[in-house]
Protein backbone atom coordinates (compact mmCIF):
# COMPACT_ATOMS: atom_id res chain seq x y z
CA UNK A 1 0.00 0.00 0.00
CA UNK A 2 2.74 2.42 1.05
CA UNK A 3 4.66 1.52 -2.08
CA UNK A 4 1.62 2.34 -4.20
CA UNK A 5 1.21 5.72 -2.48
CA UNK A 6 4.92 6.54 -2.73
CA UNK A 7 4.99 5.51 -6.37
CA UNK A 8 2.23 7.92 -7.34
CA UNK A 9 3.16 11.13 -9.10
CA UNK A 10 0.72 13.00 -6.87
CA UNK A 11 2.23 11.80 -3.60
CA UNK A 12 5.20 14.20 -3.73
CA UNK A 13 3.07 17.13 -4.89
CA UNK A 14 0.31 16.43 -2.36
CA UNK A 15 2.72 15.99 0.54
CA UNK A 16 4.51 19.25 -0.31
CA UNK A 17 1.31 21.28 -0.65
CA UNK A 18 -0.23 19.63 2.44
CA UNK A 19 2.85 20.32 4.54
CA UNK A 20 2.90 23.94 3.41
CA UNK A 21 -0.81 24.41 4.16
CA UNK A 22 -0.30 22.93 7.62
CA UNK A 23 2.46 25.50 8.14
CA UNK A 24 0.21 28.36 7.02
CA UNK A 25 -2.53 27.08 9.36
CA UNK A 26 -0.16 26.75 12.35
CA UNK A 27 1.31 30.19 11.74
CA UNK A 28 -2.16 31.78 11.67
CA UNK A 29 -3.24 29.93 14.79
CA UNK A 30 -0.12 30.42 16.95
CA UNK A 31 1.71 33.29 15.23
CA UNK A 32 5.10 31.89 16.25
CA UNK A 33 8.06 32.47 13.87
CA UNK A 34 9.07 28.82 14.20
CA UNK A 35 5.85 27.86 12.39
CA UNK A 36 7.25 29.20 9.14
CA UNK A 37 5.29 27.45 6.34
CA UNK A 38 8.48 26.60 4.44
CA UNK A 39 10.09 25.07 7.53
CA UNK A 40 6.93 23.14 8.51
CA UNK A 41 6.57 21.79 4.95
CA UNK A 42 10.21 20.58 4.94
CA UNK A 43 9.80 18.94 8.36
CA UNK A 44 6.54 17.25 7.33
CA UNK A 45 8.04 15.93 4.06
CA UNK A 46 11.29 14.63 5.57
CA UNK A 47 9.60 12.95 8.54
CA UNK A 48 6.93 11.36 6.31
CA UNK A 49 9.59 9.94 3.99
CA UNK A 50 11.62 8.57 6.90
CA UNK A 51 8.60 7.18 8.78
CA UNK A 52 7.06 5.43 5.78
CA UNK A 53 10.48 4.46 4.42
CA UNK A 54 9.84 6.06 1.02
CA UNK A 55 13.00 7.09 -0.84
CA UNK A 56 13.68 10.63 -2.03
CA UNK A 57 13.50 9.58 -5.65
CA UNK A 58 9.84 8.54 -5.39
CA UNK A 59 8.98 11.80 -3.64
CA UNK A 60 10.97 13.85 -6.12
CA UNK A 61 9.24 12.27 -9.12
CA UNK A 62 6.11 14.27 -8.29
CA UNK A 63 7.58 17.13 -6.27
CA UNK A 64 10.06 18.10 -9.01
CA UNK A 65 7.05 19.36 -10.99
CA UNK A 66 6.68 22.05 -8.34
CA UNK A 67 10.33 23.14 -8.39
CA UNK A 68 10.26 23.13 -12.20
CA UNK A 69 8.49 26.49 -11.85
CA UNK A 70 11.44 27.98 -9.96
CA UNK A 71 13.10 29.49 -13.05
CA UNK A 72 9.92 31.14 -14.46
CA UNK A 73 8.99 32.41 -10.97
CA UNK A 74 12.44 33.92 -10.45
CA UNK A 75 12.20 35.56 -13.90
CA UNK A 76 8.97 37.20 -12.69
CA UNK A 77 10.83 38.95 -9.86
CA UNK A 78 11.56 41.52 -12.58
CA UNK A 79 7.91 42.65 -12.24
CA UNK A 80 8.07 44.13 -8.71
CA UNK A 81 11.48 45.50 -9.62
CA UNK A 82 10.03 47.32 -12.62
CA UNK A 83 7.16 48.64 -10.50
CA UNK A 84 9.74 50.24 -8.17
CA UNK A 85 11.92 51.62 -10.95
CA UNK A 86 11.78 55.23 -9.70
CA UNK A 87 12.83 54.20 -6.21
CA UNK A 88 15.66 52.14 -7.68
CA UNK A 89 16.97 55.07 -9.72
CA UNK A 90 16.73 57.43 -6.76
CA UNK A 91 18.73 55.13 -4.46
CA UNK A 92 21.07 53.51 -6.99
CA UNK A 93 24.33 54.47 -5.24
CA UNK A 94 23.17 53.39 -1.79
CA UNK A 95 21.88 50.09 -3.15
CA UNK A 96 25.01 49.22 -5.14
CA UNK A 97 27.46 50.21 -2.40
CA UNK A 98 25.33 48.35 0.17
CA UNK A 99 25.30 45.15 -1.89
CA UNK A 100 29.06 45.40 -2.60
CA UNK A 101 29.81 45.80 1.11
CA UNK A 102 27.69 42.74 1.88
CA UNK A 103 29.45 40.64 -0.76
CA UNK A 104 32.93 41.55 0.54
CA UNK A 105 31.93 41.03 4.19
CA UNK A 106 30.45 37.66 3.26
CA UNK A 107 33.75 36.51 1.75
CA UNK A 108 35.71 37.88 4.72
CA UNK A 109 33.42 36.31 7.34
CA UNK A 110 33.48 32.90 5.64
CA UNK A 111 37.30 33.07 5.31
CA UNK A 112 37.75 34.01 8.98
CA UNK A 113 35.46 31.23 10.19
CA UNK A 114 36.96 28.69 7.80
CA UNK A 115 40.39 29.39 9.35
CA UNK A 116 38.84 29.13 12.82
CA UNK A 117 37.31 25.73 12.04
CA UNK A 118 40.47 24.57 10.26
CA UNK A 119 38.67 23.79 7.00
CA UNK A 120 40.49 22.47 3.92
CA UNK A 121 40.62 24.47 0.68
CA UNK A 122 37.85 22.32 -0.82
CA UNK A 123 35.59 22.74 2.22
CA UNK A 124 36.27 26.50 2.22
CA UNK A 125 35.41 27.09 -1.45
CA UNK A 126 32.33 24.90 -0.95
CA UNK A 127 30.96 27.47 1.48
CA UNK A 128 32.05 30.66 -0.36
CA UNK A 129 28.90 30.90 -2.56
CA UNK A 130 26.50 30.32 0.37
CA UNK A 131 24.71 33.69 0.33
CA UNK A 132 23.71 33.65 -3.33
CA UNK A 133 20.87 32.03 -5.22
CA UNK A 134 21.19 28.25 -5.70
CA UNK A 135 21.51 28.38 -9.48
CA UNK A 136 24.53 30.75 -9.42
CA UNK A 137 25.91 29.06 -6.30
CA UNK A 138 25.98 25.62 -7.90
CA UNK A 139 27.82 26.95 -10.95
CA UNK A 140 30.32 28.86 -8.82
CA UNK A 141 30.98 25.92 -6.50
CA UNK A 142 31.64 23.68 -9.50
CA UNK A 143 33.95 26.32 -10.97
CA UNK A 144 35.93 26.57 -7.68
CA UNK A 145 36.04 22.80 -7.19
CA UNK A 146 33.78 22.55 -4.12
CA UNK A 147 31.32 19.86 -2.97
CA UNK A 148 28.19 20.94 -4.84
CA UNK A 149 25.67 19.10 -2.62
CA UNK A 150 27.09 20.82 0.47
CA UNK A 151 27.08 24.22 -1.22
CA UNK A 152 23.37 23.64 -1.80
CA UNK A 153 22.93 22.70 1.87
CA UNK A 154 24.69 25.88 3.04
CA UNK A 155 22.67 28.01 0.60
CA UNK A 156 19.44 26.49 1.92
CA UNK A 157 20.39 26.94 5.60
CA UNK A 158 21.23 30.56 4.76
CA UNK A 159 17.96 31.07 2.87
CA UNK A 160 15.89 29.47 5.62
CA UNK A 161 17.48 31.86 8.13
CA UNK A 162 16.38 34.80 6.01
CA UNK A 163 12.93 33.35 5.42
CA UNK A 164 12.32 32.67 9.11
CA UNK A 165 14.04 35.55 10.95
CA UNK A 166 15.07 38.03 8.20
CA UNK A 167 12.62 40.66 9.44
CA UNK A 168 13.60 40.07 13.08
CA UNK A 169 17.29 40.55 12.23
CA UNK A 170 16.47 43.87 10.53
CA UNK A 171 14.74 45.00 13.74
CA UNK A 172 17.72 43.93 15.87
CA UNK A 173 20.20 45.83 13.67
CA UNK A 174 17.95 48.91 13.56
CA UNK A 175 17.41 48.59 9.80
CA UNK A 176 14.09 50.38 9.33
CA UNK A 177 14.23 51.95 5.85
CA UNK A 178 12.26 49.66 3.47
CA UNK A 179 14.90 49.93 0.72
CA UNK A 180 17.69 49.02 3.17
CA UNK A 181 15.62 46.12 4.53
CA UNK A 182 15.10 44.66 1.06
CA UNK A 183 18.75 45.08 0.06
CA UNK A 184 19.91 43.48 3.35
CA UNK A 185 17.60 40.47 3.06
CA UNK A 186 18.24 39.89 -0.66
CA UNK A 187 22.03 40.23 -0.45
CA UNK A 188 22.36 37.92 2.56
CA UNK A 189 19.64 35.32 1.98
CA UNK A 190 18.88 35.27 -1.78
CA UNK A 191 15.53 34.19 -3.26
CA UNK A 192 14.35 32.32 -0.16
CA UNK A 193 14.77 35.51 1.89
CA UNK A 194 13.14 37.49 -0.92
CA UNK A 195 9.88 35.59 -0.52
CA UNK A 196 9.89 36.86 3.08
CA UNK A 197 10.74 40.39 1.90
CA UNK A 198 7.70 40.19 -0.44
CA UNK A 199 5.51 39.68 2.64
CA UNK A 200 7.01 42.76 4.32
CA UNK A 201 6.05 45.04 1.45
CA UNK A 202 6.36 45.81 -2.26
CA UNK A 203 9.44 48.00 -1.86
CA UNK A 204 11.22 45.44 0.33
CA UNK A 205 10.38 42.66 -2.14
CA UNK A 206 11.53 44.59 -5.20
CA UNK A 207 14.81 45.71 -3.63
CA UNK A 208 15.44 42.18 -2.39
CA UNK A 209 14.90 40.74 -5.90
CA UNK A 210 17.34 43.23 -7.37
CA UNK A 211 19.91 42.44 -4.68
CA UNK A 212 19.71 38.70 -5.37
CA UNK A 213 20.73 39.26 -8.99
CA UNK A 214 23.38 41.91 -8.32
CA UNK A 215 24.88 40.14 -5.27
CA UNK A 216 25.00 36.89 -7.24
CA UNK A 217 26.99 38.48 -10.05
CA UNK A 218 29.29 40.42 -7.67
CA UNK A 219 29.97 37.22 -5.70
CA UNK A 220 31.17 35.46 -8.84
CA UNK A 221 33.72 38.27 -9.29
CA UNK A 222 34.65 38.43 -5.58
CA UNK A 223 35.17 34.66 -5.40
CA UNK A 224 38.20 35.06 -7.66
CA UNK A 225 39.77 37.29 -5.01
CA UNK A 226 38.91 35.00 -2.12
CA UNK A 227 39.33 31.51 -3.55
CA UNK A 228 43.06 31.04 -2.94
CA UNK A 229 43.12 32.50 0.57
CA UNK A 230 43.13 29.00 2.08
CA UNK B 1 -6.91 33.55 -22.46
CA UNK B 2 -5.04 36.37 -20.74
CA UNK B 3 -3.44 33.93 -18.29
CA UNK B 4 -2.37 31.55 -21.04
CA UNK B 5 -0.64 34.26 -23.04
CA UNK B 6 1.01 35.66 -19.90
CA UNK B 7 2.26 32.21 -18.96
CA UNK B 8 3.49 31.62 -22.52
CA UNK B 9 5.51 34.85 -22.46
CA UNK B 10 7.08 33.97 -19.10
CA UNK B 11 7.95 30.47 -20.30
CA UNK B 12 9.40 31.84 -23.57
CA UNK B 13 11.66 34.24 -21.63
CA UNK B 14 12.73 31.35 -19.35
CA UNK B 15 13.60 29.34 -22.45
CA UNK B 16 15.75 32.14 -23.86
CA UNK B 17 17.42 32.38 -20.42
CA UNK B 18 18.24 28.67 -20.52
CA UNK B 19 19.70 28.95 -24.01
CA UNK B 20 21.91 31.88 -22.95
CA UNK B 21 23.01 29.88 -19.90
CA UNK B 22 23.92 26.95 -22.09
CA UNK B 23 25.87 28.85 -24.73
CA UNK B 24 27.61 31.55 -22.68
CA UNK B 25 30.41 30.00 -20.60
CA UNK B 26 29.70 31.93 -17.36
CA UNK B 27 28.19 30.58 -14.11
CA UNK B 28 25.11 32.79 -14.53
CA UNK B 29 21.84 30.86 -14.21
CA UNK B 30 18.94 30.93 -16.67
CA UNK B 31 16.72 32.68 -14.11
CA UNK B 32 19.04 35.70 -13.81
CA UNK B 33 19.29 36.05 -17.62
CA UNK B 34 15.50 35.77 -17.80
CA UNK B 35 14.95 38.30 -15.04
CA UNK B 36 17.27 40.75 -16.82
CA UNK B 37 15.47 40.20 -20.15
CA UNK B 38 12.01 40.73 -18.65
CA UNK B 39 13.19 43.82 -16.76
CA UNK B 40 14.76 45.28 -19.92
CA UNK B 41 11.60 44.61 -21.94
CA UNK B 42 9.44 46.35 -19.33
CA UNK B 43 11.78 49.26 -18.60
CA UNK B 44 12.37 50.01 -22.28
CA UNK B 45 8.62 50.03 -22.94
CA UNK B 46 8.92 47.18 -25.47
CA UNK B 47 6.46 45.19 -23.36
CA UNK B 48 3.52 46.37 -21.30
CA UNK B 49 3.27 45.27 -17.66
CA UNK B 50 -0.23 43.91 -18.37
CA UNK B 51 1.33 41.30 -20.68
CA UNK B 52 2.76 39.38 -17.68
CA UNK B 53 1.37 40.94 -14.50
CA UNK B 54 -1.26 38.58 -13.01
CA UNK B 55 0.41 35.27 -13.86
CA UNK B 56 3.79 36.69 -12.81
CA UNK B 57 2.47 37.77 -9.42
CA UNK B 58 0.81 34.40 -8.95
CA UNK B 59 4.11 32.61 -9.62
CA UNK B 60 5.91 34.88 -7.13
CA UNK B 61 3.19 34.08 -4.58
CA UNK B 62 3.92 30.35 -5.06
CA UNK B 63 7.70 30.82 -4.81
CA UNK B 64 8.24 29.57 -1.21
CA UNK B 65 6.57 26.22 -1.98
CA UNK B 66 9.07 25.64 -4.81
CA UNK B 67 11.95 25.56 -2.30
CA UNK B 68 10.51 22.59 -0.41
CA UNK B 69 11.55 19.75 -2.80
CA UNK B 70 15.24 20.78 -3.17
CA UNK B 71 15.54 21.17 0.60
CA UNK B 72 14.02 17.75 1.26
CA UNK B 73 16.72 16.52 -1.15
CA UNK B 74 19.33 17.28 1.49
CA UNK B 75 18.58 13.90 3.09
CA UNK B 76 20.40 12.47 0.06
CA UNK B 77 23.68 14.28 0.85
CA UNK B 78 23.54 13.67 4.59
CA UNK B 79 26.68 11.47 4.53
CA UNK B 80 29.03 14.03 2.95
CA UNK B 81 27.64 16.74 5.21
CA UNK B 82 28.41 14.87 8.45
CA UNK B 83 32.16 15.49 8.01
CA UNK B 84 31.89 19.19 8.78
CA UNK B 85 28.27 19.65 9.75
CA UNK B 86 28.98 21.94 12.73
CA UNK B 87 31.14 24.21 10.57
CA UNK B 88 28.52 24.30 7.79
CA UNK B 89 25.73 25.31 10.16
CA UNK B 90 27.82 27.75 12.23
CA UNK B 91 29.34 29.48 9.19
CA UNK B 92 26.00 29.63 7.37
CA UNK B 93 24.15 31.15 10.32
CA UNK B 94 26.82 33.56 11.60
CA UNK B 95 27.93 34.93 8.24
CA UNK B 96 24.27 35.42 7.26
CA UNK B 97 23.63 37.55 10.33
CA UNK B 98 26.80 39.60 9.77
CA UNK B 99 26.14 40.14 6.04
CA UNK B 100 22.51 41.10 6.62
CA UNK B 101 23.49 43.60 9.32
CA UNK B 102 26.35 45.23 7.41
CA UNK B 103 24.48 45.44 4.09
CA UNK B 104 21.39 46.94 5.68
CA UNK B 105 23.27 49.47 7.81
CA UNK B 106 25.52 50.61 4.95
CA UNK B 107 22.57 51.03 2.57
CA UNK B 108 20.52 52.85 5.18
CA UNK B 109 23.44 55.12 6.13
CA UNK B 110 23.94 56.27 2.51
CA UNK B 111 20.19 56.79 1.93
CA UNK B 112 19.83 58.86 5.10
CA UNK B 113 22.96 60.89 4.38
CA UNK B 114 21.72 61.67 0.87
CA UNK B 115 18.26 62.61 2.13
CA UNK B 116 19.79 65.06 4.63
CA UNK B 117 22.13 66.49 1.97
CA UNK B 118 19.15 66.90 -0.36
CA UNK B 119 17.27 68.93 2.24
CA UNK B 120 20.24 71.25 2.71
CA UNK B 121 20.51 71.89 -1.00
CA UNK B 122 16.82 72.75 -1.13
Amino acid sequence: MIEAIGGSLFFGIGLTLGGFLLGVFLKKKFNLFLFNPLLVAIAVCISTLLLLDIDYESYSKGASHISMLLTPATVCLAIPLYEQLQLLKKNATAILVGIASGVVVSGGAILAMAILFGLTHTQYVTLLPKSITTAIGIGLSAELGGYIAITVAAIIITGLTGNIIGDKLCDIFGITHPVAKGVAIGTSTHVMGTSKAMELGEVEGAMSSLSVAVAGLMTVAAALLFENAI
Amino acid sequence: MKYISQFAIIIAISLVGELLNRFIPLPIPASIYGMTILFTLLASGAMKLSAVKETGKFLIYLLPIMFVPPTVGLIESWEVMQDFLVAIIAISLLSTVVVLGVTGRVTQYIIRKKEKGGLKND
